[in-house]
C-alpha cells in the first residue's frame, strides 16, 4: 500500500520536512506531486517517528505546504536496466530525452549498488593502450582501474577524454570499449562536443549517456553518476561488456553534496564540504574493477576541475586518496601550446606495475619509464636554477638534463589530437630522448635493456629529430585543406 | 501504539539484569547468542545514516552489541540517555524504518580468537569475507551472520599439560598446527586451577579440549575489542623489527613492540611501503588492516601474498597473515571497529609469545569514521570537526603496542609493533590526526610528494623523518651487525644534512661556483640517495637488503668519499675522481645477492686504496 501525505511542514532549500509520517524508510524514494500536478522525485534523508526529511531531486519551485502531496514508494531508488539502453540519451534522472521509446526492462537495480566483496574482485592487469605516450608509458591505465583527470577550468580535459575513449584498446584484442557517460552540471556546448565526437567515431551506438546540464537541477547531480554506474555494472557484469565510464565534472557533484549538507545545517568540514564526502565519493569511485569469473570490466575516468588549479583542494585531495592514481593537466604546458598538457610529475597510475612488462607491453617499460621521470624531474629543477644563475653556470652534465626536459615536452608529451601512438613507438621515443644523457646517469634502467633498446639511439641526434618532426607536423597542418 | 508495546513488557530492565546474571559463567561458544529477548520492546525511533536511535532500551550498556531492525543488522550502543540509546550500525541502514525492533545481545563487540584466523580475510567486524562470498555471491548483503571461525573444521590438538597439573590464565594447554605455525592454546583469562581433563585429538573450535578448575575450555575464546588483552608487564624495547628497507633499518629503525607513523599525501607510497613491510618484516605474524582504503589494494594482497614466500621459512606469506578489509565503500561504522578488531587479534598472538606486526592503512580513515559518527550524533566538534576525544582514542590504540612478558607461569615474551599510515588532507601534517599521532608514535617516516614525483621510492624523506628508538637499539646493532654501524650511519646523516645546506648555496650561485671539496659532497650524497636510499620494490633482489648488506653498501660509499677527499688534497681533479670505475660497482651493489655484494664491495674498497694513487696532477 502506497501512502500519500499532504503534511509538508517546512521547505528549506532542497529539503522538505513531512509531518505525521508513519515509519518512512531511510533512503526510501518518494514522489512529490505539486499543486499543478507535476511530479518530482525525492529521497528520505532522515526519518524518525512522525517526521521525515526528504531531499528533492529537482528545483523546489512551486512547492507549498498546503497542497503538495508526498507519496512514499516503500522502495529505494532503482533504475530499470537493459541492453536497449545502448545508443540512448537520458537526463540526469534517467528519463530518455532523445525522443526514443521508453526503456522496458525486467531488471531494476538499486542505484546505490552494494559493496563488492574484496574477495570477489579480480586483479586489474590488462594494459589499455590509449595512444597517448604520457599515459601509456608513464601512467599506464589498466582495465578495471579508476583514473581521474585532474584539470582546471579552460584546460582541454574534454578533448583528452574523448581521445582516450576513441583510441582505447586492450593490446591484442580488437574489442572496443562501451562508453557510459555521466555529465553533471556541464554546459550544453560541452555536452554536444562529447555527443558529436561519439557520433563521428560511431561510438554513440555503443554508448549510454546521462546528461545533467548546468541549468538542470543541482540536487539531481547526486544521482546522475549512480545511474551511470548502475548501468555500467549491468553491462559489465551481467552482459560481459568492457565499459569505460566517463564522469564529468565531479566538482559539480561535490558542490551539490555541499548544498545538501548546508541545507541540513550539518557541521561543515574543510571548505564547507561535509565530513562524509570521502565515504560518499568512495561509493562512486569504488564501483570500478573486475570480478572473478566475469568477462566484463568497468574502467572509470572521472574528470574534475580543480578549483584555482589547487590539487590540495578537498575535491581532488579526497579523490586522489580513493582513485588508483591521477592524470594531472598543467596550465604551464597548456600555455606553451603543448597538447595533451599532461604534467607527468604529479600524475600517477597505481596499477601500472600490474599492467606492464614482458608479455604485456615490453620488458624495458618499468625501467625506461622511471628513468624518464627522474631525468625530467631533474631537468625541471635545473630550469629554476637557470632562472637564478643563468645557463652558463651549469655543468656540462646539467646542461644535458636541461635540454632533455625541453625535448621531452616537445617530442614525447606533445602529440596530435588524432595521433594514436603505439606503445612500442612511445617506448622507443623514450629511449631516443634518453640517449641525450650520459650512459652512466641512466641508473634506473637495467644495463641489458640499455644494450638491447637504448644502444641503437646512442649517437643519434634527438634534437635534430625533434626539429625535423616538428617541421613535418607543420607541413602536414598546412597541407590539410581548411 | 509504541506506548502499548512498552506496557506489554513493563519490567525489561529487571529481567534483563537477571538474564545477565544467568549468562555469567556460561559457555561462550556460539557466534552471537541472542539472550536479550527481553529487549523486544525496544524499537527504532530515528535513523540518520549509520547512526540510529532506539527507544525503550533500558538496562543496556555502553558498547553493548545490538541487533537492529528486521534484517538484524549489527550495531553498537555509543550513547545512552534515559531509555534511549544511540547506536552506530555496522551495515548500510537504507530501508530501516522507525518502529522496527532492536534486540540486545548483552555482550560487547567481540572477536573470536582461535585456530583458523591465519590467511583469513575478514571485514571490520570480523565476518569472514571468503565465506560470505561462498554464501552470498560477489556483493556483501546486509544482515548476513557468519561466525568468524569455521565451526565445522577440525583441528588436531596436542596437549602439553597433564591431568592434575595446576595452571593459570596464560599457560599453554597445548598446540595446534595452523599451516606450519604453532598455534598455542592458552588458558583463557579468568580460568585457574587444576586440569581435571585434557585430551589429544581432533576437535572443532567449540568443542571442549580440557577442563580447568571444573570449567570447560574450548580452542576458541572471545574478547571484547575495545579492551586491551592482559599481560604481566610491558618491557623495555631492545631489538629492531628488521624490514629489509634500507632507509628504515639503517636510518630510522622501528623496534619490535614499537610504533611508527607514515604520513604522506596521496600517491607518495604509503600503501606500497606498508605492503612491503608486511611482506618482509621479520615478525612471526602480520595483521594487515585495510581501513577505508581501496578494494583493489586488498585484492592485490590476496593475489600476491599467497605467491610470495616468507624470507624466513620460505612458506607462502599468506600463511602468516591475517587480513582485515573494510574498504572505503563498506559501512563507515565497521571501519571504526576494524582497527580494534585488528589489534585484538594481534594481541592474541602476542600472548602466545610471538612477535606480531600490525599495519593500519589508513588511520586517517578511521579518524574520519569517528568524525562522521560523532557528527551524526550531533556532538560538539573539536578541531576540524573531529570529536574532542580523537587524541585520546589514537593514544589508547597506539598504547596497545609494546613488548610484554605474557601471562602464565613460565616466562614468554611477545610483542605487537604498530605501523600506522596517516593520510593528511593536502599532505599538510599540521592537521589534528597527524599531530595527535605524532605525539604518541616514536618513529616518523615522512613521505614526501616531491620524492615520489621523481619516482624516488621509498619516498621517505631522510631529513624530515626520525626514530626515537636509536638509543634503545644501539646495543643490538653494534653487537649483531657491526661495531661501526652507528658511526657510519651518523657520518652519512651528517653528509646528507650538509648536502641540504650546499643545495641552498647552489640555488644562488650555481654548482660550478662551489669548490671541488664541496662538489664532492654533493656527488657522494647523490650516491647515497640513488645507490642506497632508493630501493625498487618491484625488483627481486633489491626489494630486501639484509642488515649486513646495508652496512657494507654504506661503508663502500664512505670509503669512496674518504679516498676521493684524500685525492682532492693531492690535487687530483674532481672530474678524474668521478670517473673512478668503483662508482659503477657501488651503483650495482643493490642488484647483487648477499654473497656477491660482499665480494664486489670488498673488491671495490680494496681497489679504492690505490685507485687515485697515481692521479694526474692538475
Amino acid at each position: 500500500m502506497i501512502k500519500e501525505y499532504q503534511t509538508v511542514r517546512e521547505i528549506f532549500g532542497p529539503i522538505v520536512y513531512v509531518e505525521g509520517v508513519e515509519n518512512a524508510g531511510y533512503g526510501e524514494t518518494v514522489e512529490i506531486i505539486l499543486p499543478d500536478g507535476t511530479k518530482k522525485k525525492g529521497q528520505v534523508l532522515e526519518t524518525r517517528k512522525g517526521l521525515a526529511a526528504v531531499q528533492i531531486f529537482g528545483n523546489t519551485e512551486g512547492l507549498d505546504t498546503q497542497e503538495t502531496r508526498i507519496r512514499f514508494t516503500g522502495d529505494t531508488l532503482r533504475l530499470g536496466v537493459s541492453e536497449d539502453m545502448l545508443g540512448r540519451v537520458f537526463n540526469g534522472s534517467g528519463d530518455p530525452i532523445d525522443k526514443g521509446s521508453p526503456i522496458i526492462s525486467k531488471e531494476k537495480s538499486d542505484i546505490n549498488g552494494s559493496a563488492l566483496n574484496p574477495v570477489a574482485r579480480d586483479e586489474p592487469k590488462e594494459f589499455i593502450q590509449t595512444g597517448i605516450s604520457t599515459i601509456d608509458t608513464m601512467n599506464t591505465l589498466v582495465r578495471g582501474q579508476k583514473l581521474p583527470i585532474f584539470s582546471g577550468s579552460g584546460l582541454p580535459h574534454n578533448e583528452i577524454a574523448v581521445q582516450i575513449a576513441r583510441q582505447a584498446t586492450v593490446l591484442g584484442k580488437e574489442e572496443a570499449f562501451t562508453v557510459v557517460f555521466g555529465a553533471m552540471g556541464i554546459t550544453h556546448s560541452e555536452a554536444s562536443f562529447f555527443m558529436q565526437n561519439f557520433e563521428k567515431t560511431g561510438a554513440l551506438e555503443r554508448a549510454v549517456l546521462f546528461l545533467n546540464l548546468a541549468n538542470d537541477p543541482s540536487i539531481e547531480r547526486l544521482i546522475t553518476p549512480r545511474l551511470a554506474l548502475t548501468t555500467a555494472e549491468y553491462l559489465a557484469f551481467e552482459k560481459d561488456y568492457q565499459v569505460l565510464v566517463i564522469l564529468t565534472d565531479m566538482t559539480n557533484y561535490c558542490d551539490s553534496l555541499r548544498e545538501i549538507a548546508a541545507a541540513r545545517q550539518e557541521v561543515p568540514g574543510r571548505r564547507g564540504y561535509p565530513g562524509y564526502m570521502y565515504t560518499d565519493l568512495a561509493n562512486i569511485y569504488e564501483r570500478a574493477g573486475r570480478v572473478r569469473g566475469k568477462k566484463g570490466s568497468i574502467t572509470q575516468l572521472p574528470i574534475l576541475a580543480m578549483p584555482d588549479d589547487d590539487i590540495t583542494h578537498p575535491i581532488p585531495d579526497l579523490t586522489g586518496y580513493i582513485t588508483e592514481g591521477q592524470i594531472v593537466l598543467s596550465r604551464d604546458l597548456y600555455r606553451k601550446n603543448i597538447y595533451p598538457c599532461i604534467d607527468v610529475l604529479p600524475s600517477l597510475s597505481r596499477l601500472m606495475n600490474a599492467g606492464i612488462g614482458k608479455g604485456k607491453t615490453r620488458e624495458d617499460h618499468a625501467g625506461i619509464s622511471s628513468q624518464l621521470y627522474a631525468s625530467y624531474a631533474e631537468g625541471r629543477d635545473l630550469r629554476n636554477l637557470v632562472a637564478v644563475v643563468g645557463e652558463e653556470a651549469l655543468t656540462e652534465r646539467d646542461k644535458k638534463f636541461l635540454k632533455f626536459a625541453d625535448l621531452f615536452e616537445k617530442r614525447f608529451v606533445t602529440q596530435e589530437r588524432m595521433e594514436n601512438r603505439g606503445i612500442e613507438e612511445s617506448l622507443d621515443l623514450g629511449w631516443e630522448l634518453a640517449s641525450l644523457l650520459p650512459e652512466e646517469e641512466l641508473k634506473r634502467v637495467k644495463p641489458e635493456h640499455q644494450e638491447k633498446y637504448g644502444k641503437k639511439f646512442r649517437g643519434s641526434d634527438p634534437e635534430k629529430n625533434v626539429v625535423e618532426h616538428e617541421e613535418r607536423q607543420a607541413a602536414k597542418q598546412e597541407a590539410r585543406p581548411p | 501504539m509504541f506506548y502499548t508495546l512498552k506496557e506489554k513488557h513493563p519490567i525489561p530492565f529487571f529481567l534483563s539484569a537477571c538474564r545477565r546474571l544467568e549468562g555469567k559463567g556460561k559457555k561462550e561458544n556460539d557466534s552471537i547468542e541472542r539472550i536479550g529477548k527481553m529487549a523486544d520492546s525496544a524499537y527504532l525511533s530515528k535513523i540518520a545514516g549509520p547512526v540510529v536511535e532506539a527507544t525503550s532500551i533500558r538496562g543496556s550498556q555502553i558498547n553493548e552489541l545490538v541487533r537492529v531492525g528486521s534484517d538484524q543488522l549489527m550495531g553498537e550502543i555509543v550513547a545512552l540517555k534515559e531509555d534511549r540509546a544511540t547506536i552506530q550500525v555496522y551495515e548500510d541502514t537504507s530501508g530501516l524504518r522507525p518502529g522496527e525492533k532492536v534486540e540486545r545481545t548483552e555482550q560487547p563487540l567481540s572477536v573470536e580468537l582461535g585456530p583458523g584466523l591465519l590467511s583469513g580475510i575478514f571485514d571490520g567486524i570480523q565476518r569472514p569475507l571468503d565465506r560470505i562470498k561462498e554464501m552470498a555471491g560477489d556483493y556483501i548483503p546486509r544482515g548476513i551472520d557468519v561466525p568468524a571461525l569455521n565451526r565445522k573444521k577440525k583441528w588436531t590438538f596436542k596437549a602439553s599439560v597433564k591431568k592434575g597439573d595446576s595452571v593459570k590464565a596464560g599457560d599453554v594447554l597445548g598446540t595446534v598446527k595452523e599451516f606450519d605455525f604453532e598455534h598455542r592454546i592458552l588458558v583463557p583469562y579468568g580460568f585457574e586451577g587444576a586440569v581435571s581433563d585434557v585430551r589429544d585429538g581432533e576437535f572443532t573450535v567449540t568443542q571442549s579440549i580440557a577442563s580447568v578448575g571444573k570449567k570447560d575450555v574450548t580452542m576458541m575464546q572471545k574478547w571484547g575489542v575495545r579492551t586491551p588483552r592482559k599481560s604481566k608487564e610491558k618491557l623495555r624495547i631492545d631489538r629492531p623489527l628488521i624490514t629489509g628497507k634500507r632507509i628504515v633499518d639503517t636510518f630510522f629503525p622501528i623496534a619490535k613492540g614499537g610504533v611508527a607513523a607514515i604520513p604522506g599525501p596521496f600517491g607518495s607510497g604509503k600503501t606500497v611501503t606498508q605492503q612491503d613491510l608486511a611482506k618482509y618484516a621479520d615478525a612471526d605474524l602480520i595483521v594487515y588492516v585495510g581501513c577505508g582504503e581501496r578494494g583493489n589494494e586488498m585484492t592485490d594482497v590476496l593475489f600476491e601474498f599467497p605467491k610470495l614466500l616468507d624470507p624466513k621459512n620460505k612458506k607462502p606469506l599468506m600463511n602468516r597473515t591475517v587480513l582485515i578489509a573494510n574498504t572505503s565503500n563498506m559501512p563507515v561504522a565497521a571501519r571504526e571497529a576494524s582497527i580494534y578488531t585488528g589489534i585484538t587479534i594481534a594481541e592474541y598472538y602476542r600472548d602466545m609469545g610471538y612477535d606480531v606486526a600490525l599495519m593500519a592503512d589508513s588511520t586517517s580513515r578511521w579518524a574520519e569514521a569517528m568524525r562522521e559518527i560523532s557528527g551524526r550524533m550531533e556532538e560538539m566538534p573539536g578541531e576540524e570537526g573531529y570529536p574532542a576525544y580523537l587524541a585520546k582514542r589514537l593514544a589508547e590504540f597506539y598504547e596497545r603496542a609494546g613488548r610484554v612478558r605474557c601471562l602464565g607461569t613460565k616466562d614468554r615474551f611477545g610483542s605487537v609493533s604498530v605501523i600506522g599510515a596517516v593520510s593528511p588532507p593536502g599532505g599538510d601534517i599540521s592537521e589534528p590526526v597527524s599531530q595527535s599521532t605524532l605525539r604518541v608514535t616514536k618513529v616518523f617516516w615522512a613521505l614526501d610528494a616531491d620524492l615520489s614525483r621523481r619516482r624516488h621510492y621509498p619516498a621517505i624523506h631522510w631529513l624530515k623523518s626520525y626514530s626515537l628508538y636509536l638509543d634503545d637499539l644501539e646495543k643490538w646493532y653494534l653487537e649483531n651487525v657491526a661495531s661501526d654501524f652507528y658511526q657510519i650511519r651518523g657520518q652519512c646523516m651528517a653528509l646528507l644534512q650538509k648536502e641540504a645546506e650546499l643545495q641552498n648555496i647552489v640555488q644562488l650561485i650555481g654548482p660550478d661556483a662551489l669548490p671541488d671539496k664541496e662538489r664532492l659532497v654533493l656527488e657522494v650524497t647523490k650516491m647515497i640517495r640513488e645507490d642506497f636510499l632508493q630501493q625498487n620494490s618491484f625488483e627481486e633482489i633489491d626489494v630486501y637488503s639484509s642488515l649486513k648488506k646495508q652496512h657494507l653498501m654504506l661503508k663502500t660509499i664512505l670509503k669512496f668519499y674518504d679516498k676521493a677527499e684524500q685525492a682532492l688534497k693531492m690535487d687530483v681533479t674532481l672530474d678524474r675522481v668521478l670517473l673512478a670505475k668503483e662508482r659503477q660497482v657501488i651503483a650495482g651493489l643493490k642488484r647483487l645477492k648477499d654473497e656477491e655484494t660482499v665480494k664486489a664491495a670488498n673488491g671495490a674498497m680494496k681497489s679504492l686504496e690505490t685507485s687515485f694513487g697515481k692521479g694526474e696532477k692538475k
